[in-house]
């Protein structure tokens, strides 16, 4: 989170919406621990990183459905052994599960 | 966003501080602020609620970690209590005061052990009694440079020190590292290494003897001669083979190679 903080800044002082993906669960193997953080702008600006490159892309898909209101906030799982829709696998084979919501608190 | 304002201000300060956020059940997104020397600020939906969760958080800080708990909406924590009712699951998120790390001797491998461990994310202080020798100039890495003998640092500070903390003694010089030593086993420092060769290593055990370090449980903790067995050379090799050691103990591997192994890699 703390390396997140002068891109946020930048966003907001530009008037910019941000939306906040956490890492909070992860299964078996996984690259990064529970507090990895990415920030996502509504101009799909990133900065930081939730795994090794394996889900930032979905992450921002997500993100973006959530600042547009199409989404609401929440958990979103993804990995290997994953049977829900979001067809992102982890190389290492984890289970890595973010909660996304706007930055608005 | 009064939240996200406070606990940037203590990020950037580097003050211990968690944030608690309902990521399912009723009330996803509500938040609570939690530090170990003020009132909490927000609130997860229900005053008990906020009192268990911020009980909770305060321990995780206490030991640097993040994860998940699960409550009924007025804080019900048994598992009977949480029979027929909503769950409410919240994420603990804390964030501990980077990790020490105190480096004895002003010497070539300090300034490259001190490089390798801001990369990790420690606070590096170095100390030598030395005036000449132990200057900003030569460790502009270090997050303070202390003139000081030993004793001196440990009696003032060594109650700072607990598990993630590291102490390197690096002197080479036995009215150095001798009291290094014993001010290092006096803490809860969870790493004390001591570089020196094979000889210089068996000399200062005597000397350690001498002084009274003699007990099993007292030498278990010193890593003498410091580091892992890369081979390293250069102080940079060197500061790498510390590092690597002090993660080694942390986690309790032995540091093969994983190609030699089959375990999970980062369980």
């Amino acid at each position: 989170m703390k390396e997140l903080l002068d891109d946020i800044d930048r966003w907001q002082a530009a008037g910019a919406r941000v939306a906040i993906a956490r890492v909070v669960d992860i299964e078996g193997s996984g690259p990064r621990e529970p507090g990895a953080a990415m920030a996502v702008n509504e101009h799909g600006e990133v900065a930081g990183s939730v795994s090794g490159g394996c889900v930032e892309g979905a992450v921002v898909s997500e993100a973006l459905a959530i600042l547009a209101g199409e989404a609401p906030s929440r958990i979103v799982t993804f990995g290997y052994s994953d049977d829900e829709a979001f067809a992102v696998g982890l190389t290492c084979g984890g289970i890595i599960r973010l909660f996304i919501e706007p930055l608005d608190w | 966003m009064p939240v996200y304002a406070e606990l940037r201000a203590r990020l950037r300060a580097e003050l211990p501080v968690a944030l608690v956020t309902v990521i399912d059940g009723p009330g996803v997104g509500g938040k609570l602020l939690v530090t170990p020397d003020g009132e909490p600020m927000g609130t997860l939906g229900n005053a008990e609620l906020d009192r268990i969760a911020t009980r909770d958080a305060l321990a995780e800080l206490e030991a640097g970690r993040s994860g998940i708990r699960h409550y009924g909406p007025e804080g019900q924590t048994t598992p009977e209590d949480l029979v027929d009712t909503p769950v409410v699951r919240a994420f603990i998120e804390s964030w501990a005061p980077p990790p020490q790390m105190w480096i004895f001797g002003a010497v070539d491998f300090t300034a490259a052990l001190g490089k390798v461990a801001k990369v990790l994310g420690y606070r590096v202080t170095v100390c030598d009694a030395r005036e000449v020798f132990a200057t900003r100039r030569r460790f502009p890495m270090a997050d303070e440079v202390v003139v000081s003998w030993p004793g001196a640092l440990f009696e003032r500070r060594g109650h700072t020190l607990g598990s993630r903390d590291a102490v390197c003694i690096l002197t080479h010089d036995p009215k150095f590292d001798v009291p290094a030593v014993q001010g290092a086993l006096a803490t809860s420092a969870g790493y004390i290494g001591v570089m020196g060769s094979r000889k210089t290593h068996a000399k200062r055990m005597e000397r350690l003897a001498e002084v009274g370090i003699d007990q099993p449980e007292q030498l278990a903790r010193l890593m003498s001669p410091i580091g892992l067995d890369l081979g390293a050379r250069t102080p940079e090799e060197t500061a790498v083979s510390i590092c690597a050691e002090i993660i080694a103990r942390r986690t309790g591997r032995l540091a093969p190679s994983l190609r030699d192994g089959e375990g999970p890699i980062h369980g």
